[in-house]
């Protein structure tokens, strides 16, 4: 698998403030990687870095094998900012249409018609953004990303206006473009929909990555619980291969069994104890 | 990119203020200028043999004042089309989403550079050319030269709209708007100052005035444009025509118009090494 993003010891330093320290990541293509960590952590800094936005103090970013910034490297990505605004007098086709010629996608019509219908905006096509709801401008903040079908996807927060329903079409998104071969960078703080859709976390704290591997490689066993007759006893050294003598025990003893549960630490037990609090 | 800032231009409700204080702008004017004549004819009537030609002097201090409230109406259509272009529009999460695309940081700048200065430019040959045919119309009396003055009025807006740009790649749109209509004050306060010079007498007072104008071609481009009103107009109303205000009419020769480019051009290169640097 070739790499679609590596950043090998990217520093960033604003005056005495230093938001990158020495990060090294990579993103393989077709990967989807989430990039976890509270705010200030540098998960912004490090996108916009690679999207050509922010110069590195050090080290380097290669976008497909080409240095971030470059034209070789833009014509890659795909970017959806956390904080983005579009012009509010034009509408999702004339945007969309926009963002084509600026890529120089070749695209036409069809691919206009295939995004919007993608993220649900098909009715919606010439509304104007500015009477479009936050949601909406998401989804087609979401489409205007993928003009042009780039190599690598980045995207800072591209469900935080998103309802439920919202963010599962977005999860179902990502997992299509997955399958499509898209690799993907994932900057998110709802953790769970981090840990169903990504391959891999990366958690950064203090411009520094902290922890990174796939979810369930992060999570650690969390011994395993019991429904008995009696009340739920927990047996926390456990695990799953000791489920079944646990069950034969209690039974010999004469317990009910009416539930048995092998525990694992979830995503944001292992966020929590990489940065010590809550996501923010 | 020069297209989307000519309808960014065109479809953002300040040039529809703009043009509704024009309309305003033109009516007085025309009435202005009847009642003028009207009081001037009766005027030389009584008088029996004209020494002077008032109707060249009122013609000409009529479109020298129009072309003073022309300049300043596309400062402001400069000013507000151009403000916010870089940090402004980055600050609001406007500019990102652009940057990214594969279109270089130059070929942007280039292009909103490209888009508001033909608005401009057009717009101030439109008001100035209807200030002459307003005069024309009512005074009978033409400039001697048309196209030296409208082009003069033009190309002091680009260069206005230019350092507008240049200001919006390090300041905040407020105090980039503040410095640009500071810098025209300067170049209207270093044309009165020469009118003072000469009115007194004294050439250092002039000196620092033309020297001002260089600085600011705008101003230099502005007093050629009043010159070459009048560039035919000789005998005594040709010493009695005045024009202004904010700087005398005075020819700077035929190096202002490749000072001219050449200003732009730094203007041009200060821009985009500023928004090369630039993280957004």
């Amino acid at each position: 698998m070739g790499q679609a993003l590596v950043a090998h010891a990217v520093e960033k330093r604003y005056g005495a403030a230093t938001a990158l320290d020495g990060v090294d990541i990579a993103v393989g293509e077709g990967e989807l990687v989430g990039l976890l960590g509270p705010n200030g952590a540098g998960k912004s800094t490090l996108v916009k870095i690679a999207c050509g936005l922010v110069r590195p103090s050090g080290g380097r970013v290669e976008i497909c094998g080409a240095p971030a910034g470059s034209l070789e490297a833009r014509r890659a990505v795909g970017y959806l900012a956390e904080l983005f605004r579009f012009p509010g007098w034009y509408d999702a086709d004339e945007l969309l249409a926009l963002h084509q010629r600026l890529t120089g996608s070749g695209g036409d019509k069809s691919e206009r018609d295939e995004l919007l219908s993608l993220v649900g905006l098909t009715e919606a096509r010439g509304r104007r953004i500015e009477r479009m709801s936050k949601g909406m401008q998401q989804r087609l903040g979401i489409a205007q990303a993928l003009v042009g079908s780039p190599r690598l996807l980045m995207l800072d927060e591209p469900t935080s206006a998103l309802d439920p329903v919202g963010r599962r079409a977005v999860r179902e998104l990502l997992e299509e473009l997955r399958r499509r071969g898209v690799a993907v960078l994932l900057n998110s703080h709802l953790l769970s929909e981090v840990e169903l859709v990504c391959d891999r976390v990366v958690i950064l704290l203090g411009g520094r990555v902290v922890r990174e591997g796939r979810p369930d490689d992060l999570a650690k066993p969390g011994g395993v619980d019991v429904e008995t007759g009696s009340g739920v006893r927990h047996f926390p050294d456990a695990g799953r291969e000791q489920a079944p003598g646990i069950v034969a025990e209690l039974v010999e003893g004469g317990e009910s069994v009416y539930r048995v549960t092998v525990a694992r630490s979830t995503l944001e037990d292992v966020y929590i104890e990489a940065v010590g609090a809550p996501p923010t | 990119m020069a297209g989307y800032a000519l309808r960014e231009s065109l479809r953002r409700k300040v040039l529809l203020v703009v043009l509704l204080l024009t309309a305003a702008f033109l009516v007085l004017y025309g009435v202005g200028t009847a009642q003028v004549y009207g009081e001037v004819e009766s005027f030389a009537l009584d008088e029996g043999e004209e020494v002077v030609d008032a109707r060249a002097i009122i013609g000409s201090t009529l479109v020298g004042l129009s072309m003073f409230a022309t300049l300043f109406l596309g400062t402001v259509l400069a000013v507000f089309l151009t403000l916010g272009a870089i940090r402004g529009d980055a600050e609001r999460g406007l500019l990102q989403p652009l940057v990214v695309r594969p279109l270089g940081r130059a070929t942007f700048l280039l292009g909103r550079f490209a888009g508001a200065a033909a608005v401009c430019a057009l717009y101030v040959i439109l008001v100035f050319a209807a200030a002459v045919v307003i005069t024309g119309s009512i005074g009978d009396w033409w400039p001697d030269r048309l196209v030296t003055p409208g082009l003069a009025l033009a190309a002091g807006v680009t260069i206005l709209t230019g350092l507008s740009l240049l200001g919006s790649v390090f300041l905040s749109a407020t105090a980039n708007g503040i410095a640009v209509f500071m810098l025209f004050g300067a170049g209207l306060t270093a044309g009165l100052l020469g009118q003072v010079g000469e009115a007194l007498n004294s050439p250092r007072l002039e000196s620092v005035s033309q020297a001002a104008a260089w600085a600011l071609p705008f101003e230099a481009l502005y007093q050629s444009g009043l010159s070459a009103l009048t560039a035919d107009i000789g005998g005594v109303t040709g010493v009695v025509v005045e024009l202004g205000p904010f700087g005398g009419a005075q020819d700077f020769g035929p190096l202002l118009w490749p000072w001219a480019v050449v200003y732009l051009g730094l203007i041009a290169a200060a821009a985009i090494v500023g928004f090369r640097r630039r993280d957004l």
